[in-house]
């Protein structure tokens, strides 16, 4: 647990020690707020509530969080401090965990600075503040999500363009299986309980439920159990490198 | 002697290519270990699979008597590592860089401090102590990566070319700083500079294509020269052949031959039979024959003689 947070600390003052962090906050932001008034129509629904600013998020995360995992792996790989962090005295796990959550910390961190989206519907009507703080958590364990699947891509190669696009196109599919092309398309040739199976892998499927304030457990684990799965995915990827 | 290191029979093959074929040593506290090889002769792939970045095929690693394979974080804990290239997180400077090492190696509260300190002391990084480790000068992140390695004052020490690309005085530093620390560590450091295993190793291991070619002294290495210990000689031209035939038939000589013959001066070698010192009875034999002299001395062979003769596969295809 010491190792983990104190590799947190470091990675996480590496967001901070360069421009990433600044650039990556000022966009996450200005993006949600620009797909929630342009596209989301918050004024003309006339509705006080935040749907329309969370709807965006799954396409949001779906480019910027594999920019941010990317580096991850592929970036220590790549300069050699891997072989630094791997003959320290931590574990593989420590490390990944470690770094993961410190990456995750700091999305949590621009997703934080969305604030003012929220003091905005508080002051123009009178919103469930509840449903709205079941979507941050929702959203949260969502990137989160994202984040396990584009940090295991990025243990398979010390090319951080490759983890990128990789890492993006994997995270689309799971927001894609969910809607009705891609379901109507797996039909024609997948048995049922196979179509069943994809759609509930669906991103997008489990935060819908999200967006619209539920306390889903079953969205909630399935979010925690993609990371926890990614993350082992992770160590494993890290542990066949090794014996390669 | 207590044995900190042993390596038993490791192997990695990367698809078809053998990097490291069974290499099996063992260093002593109190030893420094040169490890040689021409490039690609697996040097660091054994070194990597010793400190446990690498799986070996076949084999394992024991530091401090911890295998590497069964307890990596307990033989991890008496190992400083230096990789190749000393890899150190570029967007850290050497304090925030060595607090993070010495954090992770264990230490609390003010101990963080007084071990980077000390460690950027030793290795003579105060003057860079906060600039960003990515603007450092190659000396410089070698010294980062040296004082990180030493931070914890390991038992176990292994540098991947800690003098690759210092200036001579820094070369002379930290040769210098190893000798003063191997006296209660035991310290592998590849090189492929030869000077180096004179200067601070104790012992030297040759390898080549994956495999121990040579292990011993400095010395012992030399000894495998065959004009190791033959006298080398030089008298006027007008007096190369008598000389010849006078040394000949003193006792001990295996054979005598022309070097070269410039300025009016004619140069000799004479090769000693096995165990025999030459160079006083062919002096004196000289001498009761009124030759005159110009220069004699002995010849102890050059490390990189005997590197490229062992190391050097077309040699010996020419030779054979």
């Amino acid at each position: 647990m010491r190792n983990i947070l104190i590799i947190a600390k470091r990675e996480l003052g590496a967001y901070f020690g360069t421009p990433l962090a600044y650039v990556f906050a000022v966009i996450f932001v200005g993006l949600t707020g620009a797909f929630t008034f342009y596209f989301g129509n918050f004024f003309e629904n006339g509705q006080a509530n935040l749907a329309a600013f969370f709807l965006y998020h799954p396409w949001l995360y779906l480019i910027l969080v594999p920019a941010i995992a990317m580096r991850l792996w592929a970036e220590e790989r790549k300069s050699g401090t891997i072989e630094l962090l791997m003959t320290l005295p931590v574990t593989t796990t420590e490390a990944i965990v470690g770094k993961f959550l410190a990456a995750w910390g700091f999305i949590g961190v621009a997703l934080m600075l969305t604030f003012p989206m929220w003091i905005t519907v508080n002051v123009l009507g009178d919103p469930d503040n509840g449903v709205i703080l079941a979507s941050y958590i929702g959203s949260f364990l969502m990137a989160g999500a994202f984040l396990a699947i584009g940090s295991a891509i990025s243990a398979l190669s010390k090319n951080q363009v490759i983890a990128f696009i990789v890492a993006a196109a994997l995270c689309f599919l799971f927001v894609m299986s969910g809607v009705e092309i891609v379901q109507n398309t797996a039909k024609l040739f997948l048995p049922d309980f196979l179509v069943q199976a994809i759609s509930s892998m669906s991103f997008l499927t489990h935060f819908d439920k999200v967006a619209r304030g539920v306390i889903d457990l079953p969205s909630m684990f399935f979010y925690i159990s993609m990371i926890a799965f990614f993350l082992f995915a992770n160590v494993v990827i890290i542990e066949q490198k090794k014996a390669a | 002697m207590t044995t900190l290191i042993e390596a038993e029979a490791l192997r990695k093959c990367f698809g078809q290519i053998v990097a490291v074929d069974d290499i099996s040593l063992t260093v002593a506290k109190g030893e420094v270990l040169g490890f040689l090889g021409p490039n690609g002769a697996g040097k660091s792939t054994t070194m990597k699979m010793i400190t446990g970045f690498l799986e070996p095929d076949a084999g394992t690693a024991r530091i401090a008597g911890i295998d590497i394979g069964t307890d990596p974080i307990g033989a991890k804990r008496h190992l400083g590592y230096l990789p190749e290239g000393a890899p150190a997180y570029a967007d850290m400077t050497p304090r925030s860089f060595l607090a993070f090492i010495a954090e992770i190696r264990g230490y609390n509260g003010g101990e963080v401090k007084a071990r980077a300190d000390a460690a950027a002391e030793k290795a003579g990084l105060l003057g860079v102590w906060d600039q960003r480790i990515e603007t450092l000068s190659k000396g410089y992140k070698r010294r980062v990566g040296i004082a990180q390695a030493i931070l914890h004052d390991p038992a176990v020490l292994i540098m991947d070319e800690p003098t690759d690309g210092l200036d001579p005085n820094q070369q002379h530093q930290v040769r210098e700083l190893i000798k003063a620390m191997s006296k209660d560590k035991a310290i592998i450091i590849s090189t492929h500079i030869l000077q180096e295993v004179d200067a601070v190793c104790t012992r030297a291991v040759v390898i080549d294509k994956g495999r121990i070619v040579a292990d011993g002294t400095a010395q012992d290495l030399e000894s495998r020269l065959e004009y190791h210990n033959a006298v080398a000689l030089r008298v006027a031209s007008g007096a190369g052949d008598k000389a010849k035939a006078v040394i000949e038939r003193v006792a001990g000589v295996q054979r005598v031959e022309f070097t070269k013959k410039a300025g009016g001066a004619v140069s000799l070698r004479v090769y000693p039979k096995p165990d025999h010192s030459i160079a006083a009875p062919v002096a004196a034999a000289l001498r009761a024959d009124g030759i005159d002299v110009e220069e004699l001395f002995v010849e102890k062979g050059r490390l990189d003689d005997v590197f490229r003769k062992i190391t050097s596969h077309e040699g010996a295809r020419r030779n054979a």
